[in-house]
Formats: structure tokens, sequence, C-alpha cells
């Protein structure tokens, strides 16, 4: 289906955009660039500021200060209703006296367009409710209610669409459901979407570029795969997925290898994984690169390791999740993937745990900050203690 | 709720004991019972009492008593004496009505959407003229009316009145007594629609391209609509069969059908004319609020 534009449009552009309410700052000085047509994520903790971005974008805050230009426009004076930009909201905001017809006409009829049945019967389509026409909001299930809400949104052809966390009132199944749904109506119109979430997994398996936000600046930005990989910051090692990070000091370079002690142990890390090669970092390694093996003998050639007692075995089905303390009290995650190769490390045993250095990655670490490693999230306390 | 219709419940619901019919079936009934007494007695008995009454012979009197004759003709009698009172008070009650709209709905939309924690306390400005009576704010009005007040001073200074022009004794007296009289019936249903109305539909309707006149249009006035109806109900009802106003803050020429229908009853003592006349005007009542309700379409009121 092809999308007709009335103007031609362009990336969406924020400048030094900031927003503070009172003495608090939710956005501070964002600059970002959206490219025409990306599947873009906004990602980040409630009250990272994301929402509020999204809102000012389409017009609902107004920015204290700096620029929202779409193409070479700035449309941050614009009234809301006058920006080529729709919202998916995420209470869904259906307007409850009218009809699911209605309700997805409603943009069309407010810019004067007459005979819009047909596209709403295609835009229906497009959202699989072809039939559903003549219900109230009120009939329609969560799922349903929000294929209304994005019908109703891009009936209108907009140059950017904005989805506020459309997917969090939904149930996990039906979540993944339409994450599939969303990513193959945005390729089929291609729209620009801007979807905030403080869903990682919906932001990593939707976005072709996802911006991690954290108090109202973002972290880091890039292709989830990246941003996953190579992580910036240890605020993002952490929020996107888990991360071991070790708290160590760099000692500059040697050849391509970026030289850390850390708990008296010595490592290395390729300098092009190493956001930092001096001073105090923290080195990383995300828990399904951790292998864990009885014997240092065991280790391969060219793997660094740290030796440990196996604390927790957590056997979730696809893989077995491993807690791992070391000497010095930190405890470690390691994912074993459930593949049928070795068998089960039982809880007391001492292990190694081994790494390719090319999985590690070096952050900048605030001095007397000590080591980072993420519990399992899924794990009650107590099984820490049996 | 019918997408939960689907839903197999294999046990839940299906499995409950089946409801003691006999005790279920009788509760509501003697729940009704109190209230529908005190209607019988006190509403529809006297409400028959009254429809015989306008069917009396007219040339009786409560010394001689009065013989029911089914004198119809007592209706058209009564109409061709009155309907100027009639038109007056469909009129006055009409005219109030609008000032009250203009002036109540932005009120409770002000109250319920922006007063955030003075709305309590402007709910209570808004019924604390209750807690007097109705006759003695009427008769308040009448003090501020008066023709040596500071309101008609300030008229004829700014020559909106005439030297000698005065506002007691007019119809425009009348029109303003029932708007301040009725005026909370108005704004408390209209509140409690507002009050619920979901701002962000607001912003959704302007991300949709709704200016805000269209917004309102389109949305918050649709979404008000059942307190609309029960305002303009509970405040024109009342009004137009409201003597006081036109009594006290009125000349005679300024009489509404309720004025008449009191004189009728309590100094002409033409029972059955009174009658006819308390008839005719629920009729009238009736009939308007009838094609009103069919109008406004709202299945959420009826």
């Amino acid at each position: 289906m092809t999308m007709g534009h009335e103007t031609p449009a362009g990336d969406l552009r924020l400048a030094n955009l900031t927003k503070r309410f009172g003495v608090f700052t939710a956005v501070d000085d964002l600059s970002l660039t959206i490219p025409q047509g990306s599947f873009f994520a906004l990602l980040g903790a409630s009250g990272c500021g994301k929402t509020t971005t999204l809102r000012m974008i389409a017009g609902l805050e107004e920015p204290t200060s700096g620029q929202v230009l779409l193409g070479d426009r700035d449309i941050a004076g614009l009234r809301p209703y006058k920006r080529p930009v729709n919202t998916v909201f995420q209470s869904y905001a259906l307007f409850p006296h009218l009809d699911i017809h209605e309700n997805v006409a409603f943009g069309l009829r407010r810019r004067g367009i007459r005979n819009v049945g047909d596209q709403v019967e295609r835009m229906l389509a497009l959202v699989q409710l072809e039939g559903y026409g003549r219900r109230r909001p009120a009939q329609l299930s969560g799922g349903q209610q929000q294929r209304v809400a994005l019908a109703r949104a891009l009936i209108n052809h907009p140059q950017v669409l904005l989805l506020d966390e459309p997917l969090g009132a939904l149930d996990l199944k039906l979540r993944r459901q339409m994450q599939i749904e969303l990513k193959r109506i945005q390729t089929e119109v291609g729209i620009t979407f801007v979807h905030v979430t403080h869903d990682q997994e919906e932001a990593m398996t939707m976005a072709d570029t996802v911006a991690v936000m954290n108090a109202g600046r973002i972290e880091q930005l890039g292709r989830p795969a990246d941003l996953y990989e190579y992580p910036a910051t240890a605020f993002v090692a952490n929020f996107l997925g888990q991360s071991n990070l070790l708290a160590g000091e760099a000692a500059g370079r040697s050849g391509d290898d970026a030289l850390v002690t850390a708990h008296g142990l010595r490592f290395s890390v390729p300098a092009g994984r190493a956001r930092v090669d001096r001073g105090p970092v923290f080195l990383g390694v995300r828990p399904e690169k951790l292998h864990l093996v009885e014997r240092p003998e065991q280790v391969p050639a060219g793997h660094q390791h740290v030796g440990g007692v196996v604390t927790d075995a957590s056997y979730v089905g696809v893989s077995t999740q491993y807690l791992v303390r070391t000497a010095w009290g930190s405890e470690l995650s390691a994912f074993s993937a459930n593949s049928g190769v070795g068998g089960q490390l039982p809880l007391g045993a001492a292990v190694v745990a081994h790494w390719d250095p090319r999985h590690a990655f070096l952050l900048p670490r605030e001095s007397g900050e000590d080591d980072q490693t993420t519990p399992l999230l899924d794990q009650p306390p107590v099984g820490v203690l049996s | 709720m019918s997408a939960l219709a689907h839903v197999p419940t294999s046990s839940g619901q299906a499995a409950a004991p089946p409801p003691r019919r006999g005790r279920h079936t009788a509760l509501p009934y003697l729940l009704l019972l109190p209230g529908a007494a005190w209607l019988l007695v006190f509403f529809a008995l006297p409400l028959l009492q009254l429809a015989a009454a306008s069917l009396y012979d007219p040339g009786g009197s409560l010394s001689t008593g009065y013989a029911m004759t089914w004198a119809v003709g007592n209706y058209p009698e009564a109409l061709q004496a009155y309907w100027p009172q009639f038109v007056r008070s469909f009129l006055y009650s009409a005219i109030a009505l609008v000032l009250a709209l203009l002036m109540g709905y932005p009120l409770a939309y002000a109250i319920a959407q922006k007063a955030g924690r003075w709305k309590n306390l402007l709910l209570v400005a808004v019924v604390a003229p209750m807690f007097t009576s109705f006759l003695v704010r009427t008769l308040a009005w009448k003090t501020i009316l008066s023709d040596n007040g500071w309101v008609v001073g300030l008229l004829r200074d700014v020559h909106l009145l005439g030297p000698d022009g005065r506002l007691l004794a007019t119809p425009v007296a009348v029109v303003l007594g029932l708007t301040y009289n009725f005026l909370p019936f108005l704004v408390l249903p209209l509140y409690a629609s507002l009050e619920r109305l979901d701002p962000r539909l607001l912003e959704a309707a302007s991300d949709l391209y709704a200016s805000p006149l269209r917004a309102f249009q389109k949305v918050t006035l649709p979404l008000s609509m059942p307190g609309l109806i029960a305002g303009t109900l509970l405040f024109f009802i009342p009004a137009t069969g409201d003597y006081i106003n036109a009594e006290l803050l009125g000349t005679p020429n300024q009489y509404m059908i309720g004025n008449v229908i009191d004189s009728a009853f309590l100094v002409r003592l033409d029972y059955p004319q009174g009658a006819a006349l308390s008839f005719l005007l629920m009729a009238a009542i009736l009939a308007i609020v009838f094609v009103y309700l069919r109008k406004a379409g709202t299945e959420e009121v009826l």
C-alpha cells in the first residue's frame, strides 16, 4: 500500500531539546536525528524523560528550549493539531462515545475529508479488525483497542508516528504478537516510527535504532546488536540485558590490547572494545559469554578466566543460569545453553569461569564504584541460601 | 464485556450453586415497597384526585360542593383564559436556561477539570446558597435589584437604563431570579459528567487535528451530554412551574402559569380550573421533555 505525503517528509531532528518542570530537568539538552522511515526506539526506565521527549514531538508538551525539526521545518512552536505527527497513546485514549469506524475516521474528518469509508475499511483490514467498525471501544479486548489506536493514528499518513508504550497494557503473549505485527505494519507503510518503551526486549526486537535514555540524556544510540555487544556505559550494559562488570584499573595499551588489573588478576581486552584504556574501568562480560569448566586445564587457549564456587543454579529449560562466587566475594552470572553438551554443575562445585577476550569490553568507571554483577532477575533471593 | 462471554468457564460461575430463587426474586420488590407505598399515597392518589377535580362542574364552589360532571370543557376554557401565562412561563424559563447554560457550563467545566485542590471548596460554594430558603434568596434579589440599589444606580450611570428605568417589576428581574435560583440544579449534574471526562481524550483529539473548538464540539460536549440533559431538565422543569420569582420580583404583568394555578387554588378557589391548568402544565412539560430526549437521542439517560 502506498502512502501519499502532502509535504516532502524528512528526517526528524531534535536539537538541544530541554524540558524543565520547576527545578526538575526531565529532558536535558537532547540532540538526535531519526532518519525518515526508520523504526526508532527510545528505551529507558520510567522517569528518564522518554515520554516527555515524545510529548514534545507531538506538541502536547512545550519545550523549555531547543528545536523539533521535521525536514528543515521547526515544528516546536506548532499546536499539536497542526503537526503532521500522530500518536498511539499508552492508554489508547479511544473516544468512548464513538464507534470504531468513527474513532478511526476522526483525524480524516477533522481535516475536512469526506468519503472516508474506504480508507477506514482498508485501515481496519491492515490491523486485522475488519467488521468491527460498528462496535464501541468498550466492547473490544485490550489488544483490539490497541490496534484501533494504531489504525486511528496511521490513517492520517503522518510523517512520524509516535508510540508511547503502546504494548504496556497487554499480556506477554499478545505483546509478542503485537511486536511482530507493528514491525510488519511499519515495513508496509514506511512511516517513521518513534517508539517509547521501558522493555529492552521490545526495543531490540522491533527497532532499527535504539537510544537508551537515562536522567534526561541519551546514554547510547545505535543498532540493537551494537548496543548489546559493545555498550558504551555501565548503565547501558546493565539496562540492556545483564552484564558482569568487574571493577579494575586500566594500564594503557600493549599492542592491540588494553591491559586491565582487577582484584589482583590481569586481563586484556582488544583495543577496539575498550571505551577507555587508562584509569578506573569496568571489565564487562555478558553472562552467556561466560563459560564454566571444572579445572583450569580445560580453559581453551587464548581465553581468560577467574575461579569461583557455584552458589546457585537455576534450570530454565533452554539454559541453566549459574551464580559463581569469586574469591573476592562478587557473584558472577553465567548462562550455559542447554544444548546437551556437558552436564549440570552441582552447587558448591569449584569452577573456572572463562571467556574469549574478544567478547569482553572496557567501560569507564567512577573511581570508588565496585563490581556490578546483576543478580538473576527471576530468581527468588531464598534460592541463594539453600 | 462481550469478549468475556466467549471464554469457556470450566469451573467458576458454572459450578456455583443455583441461586435460591424464592428469596432472590422477592427481595427487589421488598426493597421497592416503602418508596412505592409513599408514592402511591402521596403522589398517585392525589394525582388521581387532581385529575378528577379537573373534570368537576365549574359551576360548583367550595361551599356548595363540586359535582363530577366530566366537564372536559374546563381544559379549553383554562387554556383560552391563561395562554399568555403559559407562553410566558416557557419563554422566561427558556431564556433563563440559556443564561444558566452560558454561566453554568464554563463553571462546571472549570470546577471539574481546572480547579485542582479548590474543587471541593468551589462545589460547596455552588451549593451553599441552598442552605438558606428559596424565599429568602429571592427576597435578597429584591433588595439587590431595588430602585435604590447600586446595581440599578450603576446601570443608570452607564446609561444602560434610563434615568427612571428600573429592574424590579420587569421581566428582566424575573428571568434573572429564575436563572439564579435554579443554577445549581444545572451545574451539579454537569459537573458530575465533566469530572469523569478523561483529559487524555482531549490530547488525543488535539493530536488528531482537532482544534480546541472542534475538540470541545466532538469530544467534550458529547461526553458531557448525560449531565447536560439531566441538568437542563432539572433546571427547566421547576423553573417553568415556578411562581415565587414572578410573585416577588415581577408584577401581575410578569405572572407565570404557576401564579395562576396558585391563585386558582388559594385565592379564587376555582378548583376545577386550577386542576385543569396543573394538568395542562404537566402535559406540556412532558411533551417538551419527550421531544427533547428524542432529539438529544441519548440512550444513556433513558
